[in-house]
């Protein structure tokens, strides 16, 4: 395997880790499944576009604003919608964000148009392909990715291990109706998963816009990248991590060696293998799983 | 004499007159409908029949037997592709590719199923929706190979010198086929599978200690749903002349769920009004989108889109009963209010 493969991978994988570490902070802290996951990152690169449109001349703005913004969608997706659905099946809940998924995808038509946008362009920048190594080229924002993938996990495991909102996140993970006796809100920390899920994919969705551009199909990425979350075990952080670089690899293996065309189901298919042998995932807690 | 048992009543088909009579004005109704119907009510009176067994299928599965896929969409490719492939390349009659289709669902749903042997929930749903991309991958390798970029083109089913074309031919062909789909369904809902399936759904472990074999009922749910919606892929195929992959997509799965969920869990009638709702809607937001902005009406399949996701989310949040449960509603205030005069 060529180093410009080894490196293929590692942005592949770096993309997929960066998108299912959200399914991983809403399962894990509500047991929720976040079907319309794809659609919030789409919807969170469609943010830089309208900030790089307001502050073009300005790029720091434009991303941190549109960072803030995907913060904030996730929160107000929870408290608008999911708040409802706390207690109810948890197949209700997903259909809900099946729901969420369709309807974002027609709002986002509605207000963007199918048109291809690139923030990139209108904020100044032109992505150059970069070499790191001697026959080895990638874009500068697929480093971009994989330095903020590193930088969320690292934050995120800071945030989750040793803060006050993290150990209450926790918390309420393992055991909702204790948390609650303890005096942590749930709503709050509910709000707070959804709200972090959402600026991560939003983080991924608008490196994705500044290295490819966006357009209204951006989403399927959303829901290629959960394979790798179910992988590592729907509730585990490093999980989701290592479950990316496995689908990633088996992913760009298939394109290279066995036929284009797999790229779309190979992640499903490492998916299958997984259900059926080792179902609650590499690094997933056993005793969650709904197993017969 | 003999006291009837309590499962008497639901053992008839049509239990009461008022039931009888009910069903006598639906076959009049159904009948006499082609020849009123202008050809584009026709078509959508098609469409709708179409959908009606694909939504009942998935009703027996995930109403019933209360076991979640999402593998709709995946199972009606292969049954539209099972017709495809034997035309195209052998020429098939519709009384070979049929059967075969039907024969592939059955096989499908066992594989389907298998998942369900140890895995329930969610996880089942992920697996089937695993294989849906396995499904569409299949038949977008075939359409590669044969290089066919826009998809297999199908002759109407004959026989002699007849063949399936008018819209006329093609209601009493698919009012066939979801007539037969309606009463295989309430067959066996009333009966004793139909009783096993809802044990399985309120709680599996107790089924089983109850005496019921839970993975031979698990598995003839999944292998009964997917050759009915093998059946309706393939008459889709049929009814279109032709098969794309690009039809097949997660959306179309999404639909069908969305038909059991907005008819309403677990009831038959649920399953038909939810497959005509979703069926007509579009239609609906294309004729009311005539009266918008052009900037609205420049993208209305955008606008259905939304529509239809916030139409899905009102009914999961305000009746999760769906249309069945509006209605009992709403007959139950009527009735309420017919007393309250009254006394």
């Amino acid at each position: 395997m060529s180093l410009q493969l080894v490196a293929n991978v590692i942005v592949l994988a770096a993309i997929y880790a960066l998108v299912s570490v959200g399914y991983v902070l809403i399962y894990r802290v509500s047991r929720v499944l976040n079907l319309a996951h794809g659609e919030l990152m789409m919807i969170g690169a469609y943010f830089l576009v309208a900030t790089s449109s307001l502050f073009s001349g300005n790029p720091i703005v434009a991303i941190a604003l549109a960072a803030l913004c995907g913060l904030a969608m996730g929160i107000v997706v929870y408290a608008v919608l999911m708040r409802w659905m706390t207690g109810e099946a948890v197949l209700a809940a997903v259909l809900i964000t099946i729901a969420l998924g369709i309807l974002l995808r027609g709002l986002a038509v509605l207000v963007w148009t199918t048109q291809q946008f690139y923030p990139g362009a209108t904020l100044g920048w032109h992505n150059p392909s970069v070499r790191i190594v001697p026959g080895v080229q990638i874009s500068a924002a697929s480093i971009a990715i994989v330095i903020v993938t590193a930088a969320v996990y690292l934050g995120l495991f800071v945030f989750l291990q040793f803060t006050r909102w993290g150990i209450r996140m926790r918390a309420a993970g393992q055991n909702p109706l204790l948390a609650e006796q303890r005096g942590i809100r749930l709503h709050g920390v509910y709000a707070l998963a959804w709200g972090l899920s959402t600026f991560t994919a939003s983080l991924a969705g608008m490196i994705l816009a500044l290295d490819s551009g966006v357009e209204s199909t951006m989403a399927t990425i959303g829901l290629k990248a959960f394979p790798a979350a179910l992988v590592g075990g729907l509730d585990s952080l490093i999980g989701a991590l290592i479950g990316a670089l496995i689908v990633a690899a088996a992913e760009i293996a298939a394109i290279q060696y066995v036929n284009p065309l797999l790229s779309d189901v190979v992640p499903f298919l490492v998916l299958l293998v997984v259900l059926a042998i080792r179902p609650w995932g590499l690094f997933g807690s056993r005793e969650q799983l709904d197993r017969v | 004499m003999v006291a009837p048992s309590p499962y008497a009543r639901d053992l008839k088909l049509f239990g009461t007159r008022r039931a009888r009579l009910r069903l006598a004005a639906a076959v009049v109704a159904l009948g006499v409908l082609p020849f009123v119907a202008s050809p584009f009510l026709l078509d959508l009176a098609n469409q709708v029949l179409l959908a009606c067994i694909g939504a009942l299928a998935l009703m027996l599965l995930t109403g019933f037997a209360g076991l979640i896929s999402l593998g709709t969409a995946g199972l009606l490719a292969a049954g539209a592709y099972t017709v495809g492939a034997l035309f195209r390349e052998f020429g098939a009659p519709f009384w070979v590719t049929l059967p075969c289709a039907a024969l592939l669902g059955a096989l499908l749903g066992l594989i389907f199923g298998l998942p369900s042997m140890r895995l329930r929930g969610l996880y089942l749903a992920i697996s089937t929706l695993g294989l849906h991309f396995v499904m569409v991958y299949l038949g977008g390798e075939y359409e590669a190979r044969q290089s066919l970029s826009t998809g297999v083109m199908i002759d109407p089913p004959s026989i002699g010198s007849f063949s399936l074309t008018s819209g006329r031919a093609w209601y009493a062909v698919l009012l066939g086929f979801a007539a037969l789909a309606l009463l295989i369904s309430v067959n066996l809902k009333r009966t004793r599978t139909g009783r096993a399936w809802r044990a399985l759904r309120e709680r599996d472990v107790v089924a089983g200690a109850l005496g019921i074999d839970v993975q031979r009922f698990k598995l003839l749910a999944f292998v009964v749903s997917a050759t009915m919606t093998a059946i309706a892929g393939a008459l889709f195929a049929y009814f279109r002349n032709f098969v794309s992959i690009d039809a097949f997509s997660l959306y179309l799965t999404v639909q069908y769920v969305a038909m059991i969920i907005i008819g309403g869990m677990g009831s038959i009638p649920g399953a038909l009004l939810g497959a005509a709702f979703v069926i007509l809607f579009p239609y609906a937001i294309e004729a009311l989108a005539s009266y918008l902005p052009e900037r609205f009406s420049n993208t209305v399949f955008a606008l259905d889109y939304a529509a239809f996701g916030l139409v899905m989310i009102l009914f999961l949040l305000l009746e999760p009963a769906g249309l069945v449960g509006l209605w009992r509603r709403l007959r139950n205030a009527v009735t309420a209010r017919r007393a309250k005069t009254a006394s």
